[in-house]
């Protein structure tokens, strides 16, 4: 474009930058293309050998499901679903995440707007102390919760149970904790951008507290929520730790996809079309989440690191 | 029906309408406070909520898990430092803890510096927002997928077997014999193949915030330095990289964060054998055996490595609220 916009000045330096600028711009596309195929192929590889038949998936490589006669079905997809558990899992997988992201992200909505529209002693060491808790391990809490946990025994209507442990009740909780401070700092930091003559005029209008954070910051923060709604569900959905530390070894038949799939992993050995099939089953619908969503989910990340 | 439909209808419109209406609830209590406490009372009891899981699920738990550290597996005995001497004088510990450090330099590393790469390059092609999505797509999945794509990848078969593993099969187009790769430690091999998945998860993570930063470059400003004289390299080298340092160090504490907790992974492929343990791995195994003050031990080694990059984020934090 530089040749189109200045054709006067083509002398013969410019003519060698020209022709090593041509061979930059298939370098860059090299590059890019190279990339894109080392990202690629691992996740094609195994997509490929989820819809093969167990003795092609043994005895050659995935890429000859590429090519006639190709052999290709849902069988893996069915069987895993009825006979490893799958299908059971993935509804355990729906239980656990969907109170676990609204759960945290409305507690946090409320300190959020404490946060950014009302003053009070110790308001920005308080802030603090949550950015603090940021980078807190979820190892250095779980003893204690274990602990916490195994004391609490409820019988009370639909709840029913001896040990918090194994409990789905325990890991909402524990995912409430975790998530919040995130949510918090993502929420005020939105919040507190929001322009404050619109909380000033509301006051005047004698508008109380509870209805400025109903009818106006939740309604004007939908990007900020939005974009923690898909932080919260990826990081729920695709944990393996807190369930396994809560739910794991008590309560097997409230193991999420996670666990299940890491258990089929020494189960099921070298049947990776049974495998590939559970593992894109569990990928499913974080990757609907995200292609929906992902415009929110950039904006999420890009503002909270570089903002801060 | 499942009895659990039940039980998660509940959740799904009680807690929206329990946590909506304690709020209601603290406005009604409000009005039996004089009207000057009004505006002292209500931010405490908009927190309040808050302020109690961060304290019973973060705070408490950590100041349980340092003293814990200092008693016997089964909590009845003060037992001072033992833990931590036996942290330092086993081998499986010490291989963790070498192994962790390799994961923070080398995931840094080959996320950020692949991040920065992918991000300056798809810069020039018209298909960028293909490409961006290509690289971002596996940090929506989860690490337990991620290693069955991978432990896939590195599958081996005894030599004379069909390669049916993408990369055994590959070298083998060169004339080269099958590398078990998850099982050698030389040179810790395993453990650079387990950064590598991980990296492969994560570097999509830096290339967008890097790339963010990149398009927030004046093109005038590059422009005039070519106008100059100034090649490619030297506008990238003396311009735009300089530029971009900031953002290369935020990305880098996350990083750096992600690499210490590292888990999942090493979990799924390897289970910590063949030497790629690490920290957190360990603290798992310990809960599983029961032994409670070692683990928790493990634990706080891993917060201490952690309070500097605390540190680090509250300072810059505060550097932020000044410009604001």
């Amino acid at each position: 474009m530089t040749a189109v916009a200045q054709p006067r000045e083509i002398t013969a330096p410019r003519t060698t930058s020209r022709f090593s600028r041509g061979l930059g711009r298939v370098g860059v596309h090299a590059g890019v293309v190279i990339l894109m195929a080392i990202w690629l192929i691992p996740t094609i590889g195994l997509l490929v050998n989820s819809f093969r038949p167990a003795q092609d998936v043994a005895s050659s490589g995935w890429w000859n499901g590429l090519f006639p006669p190709y052999n290709l079905s849902l069988d893996n997809y069915a069987a895993v679903l009825s006979e490893q558990g799958i299908g059971d899992a993935f509804v355990n997988s729906l239980f656990i995440t969907i109170p676990s992201v609204i759960i945290p992200i409305l507690v946090a909505a409320f300190a959020a707007y404490a946060f950014s529209w009302m003053s009070f002693p110790g308001r920005n060491l308080l802030f603090v102390a949550v950015v603090g808790l940021l980078v807190v391990p979820l190892q250095t809490t779980f003893i204690p919760i274990l602990r916490l946990y195994s004391g609490i025994s409820i019988h009370f209507g639909p709840l029913n149970f001896d040990t918090l442990n194994g409990e789905f009740l325990a890991v909402w909780l524990a995912h409430t904790g975790y998530g919040l401070p995130f949510a918090i700092y993502l929420l005020r930091n939105y919040m507190g951008g929001l322009p404050r003559e619109v909380f000033e005029s509301a006051a005047i209008d004698g508008a109380s507290p509870v209805v400025a954070f109903l009818r106006l910051a939740l309604p004007m923060s939908v990007p900020a929520i939005a974009a923690l709604v898909i932080f919260q569900f990826l990081f729920v959905w695709n944990d393996l730790l807190v369930a396994l530390v809560y739910i794991g070894s008590t309560n097997a038949a409230n193991s999420p996809l996670t666990i299940s799939i890491a258990n089929l992993v020494t189960s099921l050995g070298g049947n990776w079309q049974l495998l590939g099939a559970a593992a894109f089953l569990s990928m499913a619908l974080p990757l609907a989440v995200f292609a929906a969503l992902q415009r929110y989910f950039v904006r999420g990340i890009t503002g909270g690191a570089v903002k801060g | 029906m499942d009895p659990r439909i039940g039980t998660a209808l509940t959740v799904l419109i009680g807690v929206p309408a329990v946590l909506i209406g304690y709020i209601y609830l603290t406005e009604i209590a409000l009005r039996a406070l004089p009207e000057r406490y009004k505006p002292r009372a209500r931010p405490w009891l908009w927190l309040l909520p808050a302020l109690a899981f961060l304290f019973v699920f973060l705070i408490y738990p950590t100041i349980g898990t340092f003293i814990r550290s200092f008693r016997n597996a089964d909590d009845t005995d003060f037992i001072g430092l033992n833990n931590f001497q036996k942290f330092v004088s086993s081998d499986a510990t010490l291989i963790a803890l070498r192994n962790n450090i390799l994961w923070v330099i080398f995931l840094t590393v080959f996320c950020v510096g692949i991040g920065l790469l992918i991000a300056v390059l798809v810069d020039r092609v018209r298909y960028e927002s293909w490409a961006k999505g290509v690289i971002f797509l596996p940090l929506a999945i989860s690490a337990v997928a991620a290693s069955l794509i991978w432990k896939f990848m590195f599958d081996y078969q005894p030599p004379g077997e069909p390669q049916t593993g993408t990369m055994n099969a590959f070298i083998g187009v060169f004339g080269i014999s099958p590398v078990p790769w998850l099982q050698i430690d030389t040179f810790a091999l395993n453990t650079f193949a387990l950064i590598g998945v991980m990296a492969w998860m994560w570097t999509g993570f830096a290339m967008v915030i890097i790339s963010a930063s990149l398009k927030s470059i004046s093109a005038e400003l590059l422009e005039a330095a070519r106008v100059d004289g100034a090649n490619e390299w030297q506008v990238f080298r003396r311009i735009v990289f300089p530029l971009l340092l900031p953002t290369i160090a935020v990305v880098s504490t996350t990083m750096i964060i992600t690499a210490l907790k590292a888990f999942d992974i090493v979990y799924t492929m390897t289970g910590g054998n063949f030497n790629t343990d690490v920290i957190a791995n360990l603290m798992y195994k310990q809960i599983s055996f029961g032994d409670f003050g070692f683990a928790s031990a493990i634990a706080v080694v891993l917060l201490i490595a952690i309070v500097p990059i605390m540190g680090v984020n509250i300072r810059r934090f505060q550097a932020q609220e000044a410009i604001r």
